[in-house]
């Protein structure tokens, strides 16, 4: 490894900068992507690996992705809720390769909610 | 593709032999089975600090804590969190006397009450890479002091944060560090203790295992404020971990222009360099210690003059303990005030404590300086399990003493140099005698062993004396006599041969080894003892005058006899304390009620092991 300069450790940190967010839990955006048998049976890892795909080739270094199970509406599966900061979480369903883009570039980056994709905004009560 | 999930593994000492490898291995094995490898990352990381409930594990982003962990449960913790995002209830940890688990680490009592400054990296970086100390501003302290800050700004930084020594002496760092500055002699060095020799104590330990880095940091920026070219860690070979990742630190270090000749092009040469102990206690003395690195036996020397004028090789030396090391870079990022705002008055900062013994969360816990015991004990540690009572927190390992439940609700802080002048101006005695009043005079290292109301206080002192005397050098007659008689003393009164006599020539012996003895070790031998006869003489005086020990641990002055009637009801005769006691000094007939002969009786206990009904009672 080559001796450091200075300039080095501050690049070192920021690239470092996603491991750091995802140990503190601190990211400005949450995407579940729903994985209970339903959702695995309906294509869940691929649209996973799709999501996953998304944050790597946009650098994102705010974004938080985990998975939950099922989220009740089994038939339109595959499905992913997307939560960001301060905002209500929005289910999107029916996922496929493309829709996950465009919810990446719609919603997540550009700060819109993808309407032809999204069942509902908000979560159902539970009390 | 980018992970989702970092799965942080602890791998300090405690759930190493614990086999947390296994379970990690498994973890590996059923990663890539389940071809999530790339998507989840595997974190092996040093000790966590929540000892008593390993191995364990931390999932991030949810912040889920599990715990008590073996290898056979990993495929179904990987199916069911990992894949479909369910957490596994029965795998998380559940508070004592509560209803239901807590998954999450930061509602867990014992971590949500801790204040983390020196072990800020634990748990969430891989100590054996540096990149990952650097993610979380590693090395941006060292940045800051080498290009912006004079030495003498960074030593009146560390001086106005008030960091006293965390060895247990609390001495001001900033003024070591000043004298050492000011010194006359060439070279300087600096060293960093790490034996750590106190049983039960193992905060240096954790600190070397979960973020070697911490410490590095500091040493360089102390290199600069103190103008040292080497530096010496020393480690006592016992920790054998500790000692692999210093080192695999230090070269990543060395690798990166760290450490070694012109740091990051600013023209500072530091290095450093790794010295083993060989097993003597008496080598966390400063003096002792510096002699090991001399190659010489590890043979105190009397102070003044200190190592900050005449210390390794006879040149200025600046010894500091591994947490006060660990300390200086958060100072020197955020600042002296920001230091200033935890802890009291007088101690500032936080400190870190092995909780252990007969407490429900044993672990490595860093505070606010100024907490309670009370809340140390019971809101983080747990309380007591079984629900026995509270009877003494031992602190400060040999060298400290056992504070009583009265000590409760004082803070824990170190004296001021106010009381410790009001003690030594009443007792004619020099400043840095400790007086064993307060709570801070006793607080030592960290070291908290919790004993409940099955200890015996008398034995607790005969165990610590048993460990200084083997411990002793030999070199000063107080030490190497006193300590020795001393424990003839003790064993004398567990065995229920004391008298009154001994107890005053006991007493005696002990403030003439504490007042005359040579270094550190002899003149805080005798504080077990000294703080068990101020606050448990009752303890000494039932074992001397009514041979009786009243925990029960001094077997000789128990009785041992058999309740006839559970005998009878309960146990109908079984006759298997009969069948097992070797003496052979029991007698009865089936389904009569048996009994011991007290003529006979070895007072071994295999007895109230053995028999199922407790029918046994002890006295």
């Amino acid at each position: 490894m080559p001796k450091l300069k200075l300039e080095d450790l501050a690049r070192m940190r920021e690239e470092a900068r996603r491991a750091t967010v995802l140990r503190e839990g601190a990211g400005r955006v949450k995407v579940i992507v729903h994985m209970g048998t339903c959702g695995i049976a309906a294509g869940g890892r691929k649209i996973m690996e799709a999501v996953l795909r998304e944050v790597e080739e946009r650098s994102l270094q705010d974004v938080l992705v985990t998975t939950s199970g099922c989220a009740g509406l089994c038939s339109r599966e595959p499905m992913a809720t997307v939560e960001v900061v301060g905002a209500a979480p929005v289910k999107y369903v029916d996922l496929t390769e493309t829709k996950v883009k465009a919810i990446f570039a719609e919603h997540i980056v550009g700060g819109k909610i993808a309407e032809p994709y999204a069942l509902a905004v908000g979560s159902e009560r539970t009390h | 593709m980018a992970y989702r999930m970092h799965v942080m593994v602890c791998a300090g000492t405690g759930c190493v032999s614990n086999r947390s490898l296994e379970v990690r291995d498994a973890l590996k094995r059923e990663l890539i089975k389940r071809g999530l490898e790339n998507e989840i990352q595997l974190v092996t990381t040093g000790c966590n600090g929540f000892c008593g409930v390993g191995p364990l594990m931390v999932v991030h982003p949810d912040g889920v804590f599990y715990q008590q962990l073996t290898a056979k449960e990993i495929p179904h913790l990987v199916e069911e969190h990992f894949l479909k995002g369910r957490p596994v209830q029965k795998l998380m940890y559940v508070p004592p006397e509560a209803p239901a688990p807590v998954p999450k680490m930061s509602d867990i009592p014992f971590f949500s009450r801790q204040r983390l400054v020196v072990l800020r990296n634990r748990g969430l970086i891989d100590p054996e890479k540096i990149e990952e100390y650097i993610a979380r501003d590693g090395y941006t302290a060292l940045v800051k002091a080498l290009t912006e800050m004079t030495p003498e700004q960074i030593i009146a930084e560390i001086k106005t944060a008030g960091l006293r020594g965390r060895g247990g002496a609390g001495f001001t760092t900033g003024v070591k560090w000043e004298k050492v500055r000011n010194a006359q002699g060439e070279p300087k060095y600096l060293i960093c203790n790490g034996d750590e020799g106190d049983p039960g104590a193992f905060m240096d330990r954790s600190i070397f295992e979960s973020d070697p880095h911490a410490v590095i940091e500091g040493m360089v920026i102390g290199a600069k404020a103190m103008g040292v070219r080497h530096g010496v860690v020393y480690i006592r070979n016992e920790y054998p971990l500790a000692v692999q990742r210093i080192l695999i630190a230090i070269d990543q270090a060395r690798e990166y222009g760290l450490l070694g000749e012109n740091i990051l092009g600013t023209g500072l040469d530091f290095d450093v360099s790794v010295c083993r102990g060989a097993g003597a206690f008496v080598c966390g003395e400063e003096t002792a210690l510096i002699s090991s690195v001399e190659g010489r036996p590890g043979d105190p020397r009397a102070r003044p003059p200190y190592p900050a004028e005449h210390g390794l090789w006879g040149k200025p030396t600046c010894i500091n303990n591994v947490e006060t090391w660990a300390n200086v870079s958060p100072i020197i990022n955020h600042g002296a005030n920001w230091y200033r705002e935890i802890g009291t008055e007088t101690s500032k900062g936080t400190k870190v404590f092995s909780l252990v013994g007969k407490i429900n969360n044993t672990g490595l816990v860093e505070v606010p300086m100024g907490i309670s015991l009370r809340e140390l004990i019971y809101d983080i540690g747990g309380g007591i399990p079984g629900g026995k009572k509270f009877k003494a927190v031992q602190t400060g390992g040999p060298s400290g003493g056992c504070i009583p439940a009265g000590f409760m609700d004082e803070p824990l802080v170190y004296e001021t140099r106010e009381q410790k002048r009001a003690v030594a101006e009443h007792l004619d005695l020099p400043i840095d005698y400790e007086s064993l009043t307060h709570v801070g005079s006793m607080m030592g290292s960290g070291g908290m062993v919790v004993m409940d109301e099955d200890t015996c206080m008398v034995d607790v002192a005969r165990y610590f004396l048993s460990f200084t005397q083997d411990e002793s050098c030999g070199a000063c007659t107080p030490c190497r006599e006193g300590t020795k008689l001393m424990l003839d003393i003790l064993t004398k009164i567990t065995d229920g041969h004391g008298t009154m006599e001994d107890l005053t020539a006991l007493e005696e012996i002990a403030w003439i080894v504490k007042q005359t003895s040579l270094c550190g070790l002899g003149k805080t031998a005798p504080n077990p003892v000294l703080t068990t006869l101020r606050y448990f003489r009752d303890e000494y005086l039932a074992h001397i005058e009514a041979h009786k020990c009243p925990a029960h641990v001094c077997r000789e002055l128990n009785t041992y006899r058999i309740d006839p009637a559970t005998c009878v009801e309960r146990g109908h005769g079984c006759g298997v304390c009969k069948r097992e006691c070797p003496e052979k000094a029991i007698f009865g007939e089936k389904n009569q009620p048996h009994r011991i002969d007290a003529t006979l009786c070895g007072k071994c206990g295999v007895c109230v092991d053995v028999c199922h009904f407790n029918a046994v009672i002890v006295e």
